[in-house]
């Protein structure tokens, strides 16, 4: 094996996500984050465990660029996030898809346009848009709904029109944060289905979630965050309990 | 911008007039009111203007000769005053004239019985100034020229006008200071309003990849629509209510209607109009330029 040195950058070629001594402080408070050194490959799947407050949002927010890191090193899809300027940011973003715990769906557009919005905002046709829409719903299995607006769905219906809108653009990474939160365990198990299938067409998921059930029993890579620190990362791994 | 995405962006922004009826009503009702407010205030001092500035062209001063002087001194004194930049206008009055002018109004049928003209020596220039501040030194220059007797004016009209122009001037200006701070201040209120109305769906776009236009785009017609409604409203009041507040005034004060002359609602018009939809346009476009910019840096 070659001299072990400081690594900066992809080590391998399909390295998607590099994070290397990454810290990251709040201006109130500890340090939300502490030297995470952490490689995600392209196609990966990985879960982001942990207690509340152990830094799992703060990490997802310096994935998408909406955090800076206070230092260390980060690089997604060959950008490094520390130096990227803010007239570039749009076109990074393009490349993810974003589910968060809570929706956030525009609640005055039907479920339609939730999805197609995000395509018109990479300024597809509207042929194109026809076409796709329609589609992804399909595969998240409400091609059926398409003209309800958000409050005539139920939580696992909008979370499927989140990850709709998450997927319409074909991100090369889906970000994920407790998308699972706000569901019963049967919604829930179908969303992580929808993931694992997105996963197996190519796309690199990392999926926050304190759902221990589903943790254990999808044998993914886990990697689990303590105050602000990742004490364990593990191929197949299970949750992790607290002492 | 593809074709495609003009088109949604300007249906995006007549959409979300209709989508936040509240705010939108209450950003049109604020750049309505304070465009109310200047077009009645602007209609009121070009009003005033006008009439001042009518009575100042009835301001004249008369210029004597002495006597015996030759018809060809006259002319150059003429010449002379009509080089001045502050006249505007002036008549030769023969001793003729202005003895018939006086036995006309003053003697009628009495006048018959002279035989020769008692006014001889009052031939004189009629002279109209441009602007009545400037009258005192008019008539320092006109009354050091040779072959100048005497010269007449009213020196109680020049001061009274020349008072009123600066009235005029000093409530213009505080006027508009209020207007400008008020709307400030009720501007920035919907503002807020509209700020944390929208700050979600700005989040959600930014986290989608929008580019900053994008996102902006929308909201910039919204603002320009809210501003060009905004500024239409009063002016198609005021044009409504114009004439008939012009009927009313002249029926009340008989007395003054000599005095008072109006100007036209055409012309009041031709500058309320561009000036009106320039300031609802502008207040709008920056409202909603504000509005998202602080936003943009998710
Ligand atoms: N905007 C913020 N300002 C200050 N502190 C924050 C902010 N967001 C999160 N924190 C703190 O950072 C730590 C990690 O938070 P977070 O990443 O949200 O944890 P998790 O998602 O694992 O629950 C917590 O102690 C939290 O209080
Ligand atoms: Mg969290």
């Amino acid at each position: 094996m070659a001299v072990k040195k400081k690594r900066k950058g992809p080590v391998v070629a399909n390295e998607i996500i590099t994070l290397t001594n990454v810290s990251k402080a709040y201006s109130t408070g500890a340090p939300a984050l502490k030297d995470v050194n952490l490689h995600i490959s392209r196609g990966e799947f990985v879960f982001i465990v942990g207690d509340s407050g152990s830094g799992k949002s703060t990490l997802i927010k310096l994935l998408l660029r909406e955090l800076t890191v206070t230092s260390g090193y980060i690089s997604v899809m060959g950008y490094d996030l520390s130096k990227i300027k803010h007239r570039k940011i749009p076109k990074f973003r393009r490349n993810l898809g974003i589910v968060f715990q809570d929706f956030r769906l525009l609640k005055d557009r039907n479920v339609y346009e939730n999805v197609a919005f995000a395509q018109r905002i990479i300024q597809k046709s509207n042929k194109e848009i026809k076409k796709n829409v329609p589609s992804i719903l399909a595969i998240v299995g409400l091609a059926g709904k398409y003209k309800a607006k958000p409050r005539q769905l139920s939580g696992g219906e909008q979370q499927r029109v989140a990850l709709a809108r998450a997927l319409v653009n074909q991100p090369t990474i889906l970000l994920a944060d407790e998308p699972t939160g706000n569901l019963d365990p049967k919604n829930s198990w179908e969303i992580m289905k929808l993931l694992e299938q997105i996963n197996e067409n190519g796309t690199t998921v990392i999926v926050v979630t304190h759902n221990r059930e589903i943790v254990n029993a999808m044998q993914k890579r886990v990697v689990t965050l303590r105050r602000g620190v990742i004490i364990s990362d593990e191929e197949k791994g299970g949750y992790i309990d607290e002492d | 911008m593809r074709i495609n995405t003009f088109f949604y962006t300007l249906k995006q922004g007549f959409r979300n007039i209709f989508r936040n009826k509240l705010f939108s009503l209450a950003s049109i009702a604020t750049i309505a009111a304070c465009l109310f407010l200047f077009g009645i205030f602007y209609a009121i001092v070009a009003n005033f203007q006008h009439i001042v500035k009518n009575a100042e062209e009835g301001v004249s001063v008369w210029v004597f000769f002495d006597e015996g002087i030759e018809d060809i001194r006259i002319q150059q004194i003429g010449d002379m005053i009509a080089k001045r930049p502050e006249v505007a206008k002036m008549d030769f009055i023969s001793a003729e004239e202005a003895w018939e002018g006086f036995r006309d109004e003053y003697l009628g049928e009495y006048g018959d019985g002279f035989t020769e003209n008692p006014l001889e020596n009052s031939a004189n220039y009629q002279v109209y100034l441009n602007d009545v501040s400037m009258q005192s030194a008019l008539v320092t220059y006109l009354e050091s020229i040779d072959g100048v007797r005497m010269v007449n004016r009213s020196e109680l009209v020049a001061t009274t006008l020349t008072g009123v122009n600066a009235l005029i001037a000093y409530v213009s200006v505080g006027i508009i200071a209020i207007l400008l701070a008020v709307s400030i201040f009720l501007i920035s209120n919907t503002v807020a309003i509209g700020i944390s109305v929208r700050k979600e769906e700005i989040n959600i776009m930014k986290y989608i990849g929008a580019t900053d236009f994008f996102v902006r785009s929308p909201f910039v017609v919204e603002g320009i629509m809210i501003g060009l409604i905004g500024a239409s409203l009063p002016l198609g009041f005021i044009y409504a209510i114009y004439n008939v507040v012009l009927t009313y005034v002249t029926d009340r004060f008989p007395q003054l209607s000599s005095l008072l002359s109006f100007v036209g609602v055409e012309e009041v018009f031709n500058v309320l109009v561009p000036v009106s939809l320039g300031l609802g346009v502008g207040i709008g476009f920056l409202g909603s330029i504000v509005t998202v910019r602080r936003h943009l840096r998710v």
